[in-house]
Order: structure tokens, then C-alpha cells, then sequence
């Protein structure tokens, strides 16, 4: 890995992805028992959630995932602008690593930021998120819930469903799924698709109903109202008839398909209620498994002997 | 006052001339070249070992003064570009304020006069404050010395616009200098629409935001007749489409930067932001087209597009982070390292590319070393091996992707008008 950050997935091999994947397996067990909780691995350890674009579940994730471990949580409430000023944010990091964080976990609009912070930071930088580019605690947790539920990630075909051009989590996911032996297929409208997706290792769908029937994953995207406006979709309408899992397409999957998506859905456009609700949506159980798989990275970069 | 160069080799390939030659310069000028010439009582400079050249000229440079003068001033630009090898460069024109008016234009002048370096032909702009709008007072910045007209940073987004200003240029003979980039098509764009944009997850600029301006400017300039220059190419189909227009004999020249010729798309991967200019670098393929297009005449020039910004600016994150590369201090090396050491193209014709061809583009008598021209000259120590160091260069920019590679040739005395105004080991 990245030496002592973690900002993505790319790159990061099969056996430091399993190591992960057994840790919070052994979490999330230790989760299931609240009266053990809370765990001594980070006591006196502080980490600080450093926020420049709104976030319940994954800053709560990263919160929860700390207080788990004995760790003191630090919220900032970074305002959000459309201008990032580079500057400033660097100035914040510096401030919170000068009072003593141990770790700094952060999500903000433009990619690389979290790369940026980690050149010059000496605590470990977390990617919660940044821009398109990867969000790598999202492609473990839903890793660790395939996993559970196939026994397996080795000959798997998971299909991302949607918005692939902006998705940070379509990238963190496909290398996350390619290293791991997964098949991974994109499929929605050519202009949230980018062909060139096939040279970092996804198969392109042309044709969803088919893509649907071959799935054990069907990983649904947000749609976001912006790309209307963008000239990109024509309507949230016509994305939920073209391309939304309604209960004509569930009835495409194999029995044992799982649905799951990242949060948070847009219920009636990219996913019906009804399919939300459903007996084969993961949803839940993915974000669950969010604070096993935060857990493990926090472990992992936290209670390392000091070098 | 005359001076003899002795015991060099003189590569100028507008003379036809590659081999051992003397030269006589009287009074700044270039009085005579041949073989040998016996010294009469004149000084005299030892140019054995060295390779003698005609000074550079720079078609693209951002000089940033007035107004930016913490990227570069246009004293610090002179003193790179002599250090580069440079005899003489441009002054564009995305100024503050910007040089639409002759009034600009004389202040960019009386400082080069004041730096008393190289030469300095400033560009100015197509319209008024850069809009796009209006057409800027072209006339009158030709009366106070400009060789073109540009909106460089933007094109000229307005087709009806454009063809005035091509049609109004006709009357001075200048050329239009376009920078092909359809803001539509790149509105938000940071690297090449390629896979190191996916993977960075970046927006992209596509191929398209250049060639669809493109497009429209090769007819335009076909319709008016005016003389269009295009700048920075970077794409593959772009130099196709030049190269027709070329043979539909369409008024149009263009030229290419060493980045675009060395570097690829992957020089950006890890946030790199001295990777970040515009237009952006581009796929392995595009490069092949560039430098096929330079050999083939389709591509007329080498042009920097030396673009210096601050320390601060290139440090921050990426998206923060201006578009630029500053080039003076590297081309030449760079080129001859990689094309002409390599066996892509004859010293000769790199020379041509950055010397005589460009300074044909300005309109002006330079780039040659030809009896009657200026003693405008450069000479080169071809097997000196070197490190670039961005941190020694004489620009205030010191941001380049080039830090650290290994070049051999460098620039050891650069003359303008008879007159030595760089020399290895004099700098501070």
C-alpha cells in the first residue's frame, strides 16, 4: 500500500486486499457483540473527519468505526465552495496534524486532494472520497459483502449499473474487483460510460436486460440530477425506463443475484422502492459492513509499530 | 567594430551550409562566411569544438508583464530564453492589462530595451481585453511593432469574429495566431479525455475541443485569405487536417511544443500538476503524428509555449493548480537529446524548426546566418552532458516536467546583434 496512507485501490494487490477483508470480517463479529465494545487498538489515539463535501453515511461510518476501536473523534466542519483553493485546505490538514491527530480521513469534491494532503502531511490520509477518482473504504466494504454472501470473489460477475464517467466508486470498485478475480461489465447511456473504461479492465454492456440476466452483482449507481443539466441524460424519467431495476427487470436476474448500491439512492429513478426492499438488495448489510471494513483500515494504518 | 568567430561548425540549414566555417560580423552584422578567413587585427572568438547556430526564435512566449510580474518579468524571461539559446521571442499578449492597444505594446518594448538581452516581438491581441468581442486596434499595434495577433489562452470563439480579424490582418500582412481549443467542448476539462483521465477520475479535454476550431478556422482562413497560424498542435488528426489544408493551399502554418513532442498523456499520473497545460498531453499515437507531421513540413515550427507560474500556484492541489509549462531553458536540449541524437531528424532541421522557419512565420529577417543578417547566434557544446535542475533555471517559472532527465548539449554563449549577452559560467 501507499506506504502509510490509503487513497485507493488502485494498485493495491490481491493479498493486502484480503488481509483487509479478514480483519473486518473479524470485526464485524466483534461488532455483533456490543458489550466488548469499545476496543482498546486506537486508545489515545485521535482521528479527525476533515469533510469538504457533505456526507452523513460515510463520515458517521469513519466515526462510529473509530469510537469502535477506542478512538476520540474529531469532526471538521469544512464549509464546502465550488472554488477549491488548495491553499486552505492544506493550511486546515496542517492545523489539525500540528494539534495532534493521529489520522486525517478526508472526502472533498476535486480529485486528488487526499493525494495532494498526503505529500506533505506526516499523519496517514484517508480517502473518504475525492471527486471521480477512487473511494477506496466503499470498494472494501462492498467487496466484504459479496464475499459473504457468495463465499467467494474469484470467478464472480458483478455489473456497475449507470453514472460510471462520475463515479469514484465505479473506479475504486473495478480495480478492487479486477485484482480480486471478479468480472467486471459497465453498462448505461454512452455518455456516462466512457469507452476507454475497457483499457483499466471493464467489459462494456451495450445491452442491459442481457447484462442483468448474467449478473451475481448488480451494483447500482446514483444518478444525479446535475448530469440533466449537463446535456448528458434528457430526463430522470427516461433514465428510470431505459436503465432504473424495476420489477421487470428483477425478474431478468438469477436466483442468486444481489442488488446493492452505495448510497444515497435516488428510490424511483436508478432503483423502484420496491426493488430497495426487496429479499436480493444488500443494501443494509453494506452499510454495516462500512464500520467493520473503516475499522480495519484505521487498525491497519493506526496500530502498526512505530518505524 | 568587427569580430571573427573561428574554428566552429556552422549548421544553418537556410544557407544549405553544415561544416566547418569562419564568420566576420561587422557592426552586428553578419559581413561574411566561409571556410577559412584570415584574421586582420579584429577580435577574435575560438569557437573550435563548438557548434555554431542561428539564434533561436521563439514563436510562444507569455512574458506575464505587465502584471503578473511574480510568474515572470519580461527582464527574467530575456535572461532564460538567452540561457536556452534563444535570440529572440515573442510577448503575447494575456497581459494585465492586456496588450490591445499600442500603448501596451510600446511598455513591452521599452522593458525589453531596459533588459537589453534578446529580441522581443510582441503579438497582440485579436479582440479587445481578450473577449472575444471586439476587434482591438490592430493597426495601431502594428504601427508600434507587433508581428501577430492572438487571443492565446482562448480562441477566438466568435466565427464571425474570426473571419474579420483574418480579413483585417490582410492589409499588414499579419498572421493570425489561434489557439484551437471550443470552450464548450472543454468547458471544465484538466487532462487529455484519455485513460489517465479516467483513472484520476479528472474531466477531460477531448481531442474534439481542438479539432472542431480547427475546422472552422482552415475554412475562414480559406474564405478570407488571411494568414492563419496554428498553435501548440497536439493532435493526430489535427496535423491530417493541417496537412490538407496545406494542400488545398490554404494560407496556414503551425507549430508544435517539445512537451507535446516528448511527453504523453501518463506524465500527469499522480496528480502531477507540471504535467498540467493546455492543450493537454495527449496519447502515444498523437506524439508519432506530432513528430511525423514536424518531418514531413506539415508542422512549419518549434514554439515553447513558455508558460511560468509560481511556485505556490503549481503546489497546490491539482485542480488549483494553472495550466503552463515554462520551456525556454529546455527545448533545445530536450530536442536535441531526444529527436536529433536519437536519428528522428538532422540537426539541420531542428534548427530550421526553431530558428528560420519561425521567424519566416513573424515576417522577419532573422534565423539564418546568411551575409546581411543579423549576427544573431548561439553556439552549442553538442557532447556536454547534463542534468535539467528546475531549481537553477533563470525564469521565475520554474515548473516543468522535465526536472531530473539526463540531456546532452548545451547552449554556451548566445549573441544578439554581434553582442555576447549569456555565456556558461557567468550567470550569477
Amino acid at each position: 500500500m501507499e506506504g502509510r496512507h490509503f487513497l485507493g485501490t488502485y494498485g493495491l494487490s490481491a493479498g493486502e486486499i484480503g488481509a483487509l477483508l479478514e480483519l473486518a470480517e473479524y470485526y464485524c463479529r466483534v461488532n455483533n457483540d456490543p458489550a466488548s465494545l469499545p476496543l482498546g487498538v486506537l486508545r489515545g489515539k485521535m482521528v479527525a473527519n476533515l469533510f469538504f463535501e457533505p456526507s452523513t453515511r460515510t463520515r458517521l461510518s469513519f466515526a462510529r468505526a473509530a469510537a469502535n476501536l477506542g478512538g476520540e473523534v474529531v469532526e471538521l466542519e469544512a464549509k464546502t465552495s465550488s472554488v477549491v483553493k488548495g491553499e486552505s485546505v492544506l493550511e486546515t490538514a496542517m492545523t489539525l496534524q500540528a494539534m495532534g491527530v493521529d489520522a486525517l480521513v478526508v472526502r472533498h469534491a476535486a480529485a486528488g486532494v487526499p493525494a495532494f494532503l498526503a505529500r506533505s502531511l506526516s499523519v496517514p490520509v484517508i480517502n473518504a472520497g475525492d471527486g471521480a477518482h477512487e473511494h477506496p473504504t466503499q470498494a472494501l466494504l462492498d467487496l466484504l459483502t459479496i464475499r459473504q454472501e457468495f463465499g467467494r470473489l474469484e470467478g464472480l460477475t458483478a455489473l456497475l449499473l449507470g453514472d460510471i464517467r462520475h463515479s469514484r466508486v465505479a473506479r475504486s470498485n473495478l480495480y478492487a474487483m479486477r485484482t480480486c478475480g471478479l468480472r467486471v461489465r459497465f453498462c448505461g447511456p454512452p455518455t456516462l460510460v466512457p469507452e476507454e473504461m475497457t483499457d483499466l479492465g471493464a467489459e462494456l454492456a451495450p445491452d442491459v436486460d442481457g447484462a442483468l440476466r448474467e449478473a451475481d452483482v448488480v451494483y447500482v449507481l446514483r444518478i444525479q440530477h446535475e448530469r440533466q443539466q449537463a446535456g448528458m441524460l434528457p430526463s430522470l424519467a427516461e433514465y428510470r425506463s431505459l436503465y432504473g431495476i424495476d420489477a421487470r427487470r428483477q425478474s431478468l436476474l438469477s436466483d442468486k443475484a444481489v442488488i446493492m448500491h452505495p448510497g444515497p439512492i435516488n428510490i424511483g429513478v436508478e432503483l423502484t422502492a420496491e426493488a430497495y426492499a426487496s429479499a436480493r438488495s444488500r443494501v443494509l448489510r453494506q452499510v454495516n459492513n462500512g464500520v467493520a471494513v473503516r475499522m480495519a483500515v484505521l487498525h491497519h494504518l493506526l496500530s502498526r509499530p512505530q518505524d | 567594430m568587427e569580430l571573427l568567430i573561428r574554428g566552429g561548425t556552422l549548421v544553418d540549414p537556410a544557407q544549405g551550409l553544415h561544416g566547418r566555417f569562419d564568420l566576420l560580423v561587422r557592426d552586428g552584422v553578419v559581413a561574411k562566411v566561409a571556410e577559412t578567413i584570415t584574421p586582420a587585427g579584429e577580435k577574435v572568438l575560438e569557437a573550435a569544438g563548438k557548434t555554431i547556430l542561428p539564434g533561436l526564435v521563439d514563436l510562444h512566449t507569455h512574458l506575464r508583464e505587465p502584471g503578473f510580474e511574480e510568474k515572470e518579468t519580461v527582464e527574467s524571461a530575456c535572461r532564460a530564453a538567452a540561457v536556452g539559446g534563444f535570440t529572440g521571442i515573442t510577448a503575447m499578449p494575456n497581459t494585465n492589462p492586456v496588450m490591445d492597444d499600442g500603448r501596451t505594446v510600446e511598455y513591452v518594448r521599452l522593458q525589453s530595451g531596459r533588459a537589453g538581452l534578446v529580441r522581443v516581438w510582441p503579438v497582440g491581441a485579436v479582440s479587445k481585453e481578450l473577449t472575444g468581442r471586439e476587434l482591438a486596434e490592430i493597426g495601431l499595434m502594428h504601427r508600434s511593432g507587433i508581428r501577430a495577433v492572438t487571443d492565446d489562452g482562448r480562441g477566438v470563439s466568435c466565427a464571425r469574429l474570426l473571419k474579420n480579424a483574418l480579413l483585417y490582418c490582410r492589409q499588414f500582412d499579419l498572421p493570425l495566431f489561434e489557439h484551437c481549443e471550443d470552450e464548450a467542448l472543454a468547458a471544465g476539462g484538466q487532462v487529455h479525455d484519455g485513460v489517465a483521465a479516467l483513472r484520476l477520475g479528472l474531466p477531460g479535454l477531448p481531442a474534439s475541443a481542438e479539432t472542431v476550431m480547427l475546422a472552422r478556422d482552415l475554412l475562414l482562413a480559406a474564405e478570407t485569405g488571411g494568414r492563419l497560424h496554428i498553435m501548440h498542435v497536439s493532435t493526430a488528426r489535427a496535423v491530417e487536417m493541417i496537412r490538407q489544408a496545406k494542400d488545398d493551399g490554404v494560407r496556414v502554418t503551425a507549430e508544435v511544443t517539445p512537451h507535446h513532442l516528448l511527453l504523453t498523456e501518463d506524465a500527469v499520473l499522480g496528480f502531477n500538476t507540471f504535467a498540467k497545460v493546455k492543450p493537454p498531453l495527449r496519447a502515444a499515437a498523437d506524439v508519432q503524428a506530432l513528430r511525423r507531421g514536424l518531418l514531413d513540413g506539415t508542422i512549419d515550427a518549434i514554439a515553447t509555449d513558455h508558460a511560468p507560474h509560481t511556485e505556490a500556484e503549481k503546489a497546490g492541489d491539482f485542480l488549483s493548480a494553472p495550466f503552463g509549462i515554462a520551456g525556454l531553458e529546455t527545448a533545445f536540449p530536450l530536442l536535441y537529446t531526444h529527436l536529433v541524437r536519437t536519428g528522428i531528424m538532422s540537426l539541420g532541421l531542428l534548427v530550421e524548426k526553431m530558428a528560420r522557419s519561425p521567424a519566416a512565420i513573424l515576417g522577419i529577417p532573422h534565423g539564418s546566418l546568411e551575409p546581411g543578417f543579423a549576427a544573431d547566434l548561439v553556439l552549442v557544446d553538442t557532447e556536454r552532458e547534463w542534468t535539467i535542475d528546475r531549481r537553477r533555471f533563470l525564469s521565475k517559472g520554474k515548473n516543468t516536467p522535465f526536472h531530473g532527465w539526463q540531456v546532452t548539449g548545451l547552449p554556451v554563449l548566445t549573441m544578439v546583434a554581434g553582442k555576447v549577452v549569456w555565456k556558461a559560467g557567468s550567470e550569477k
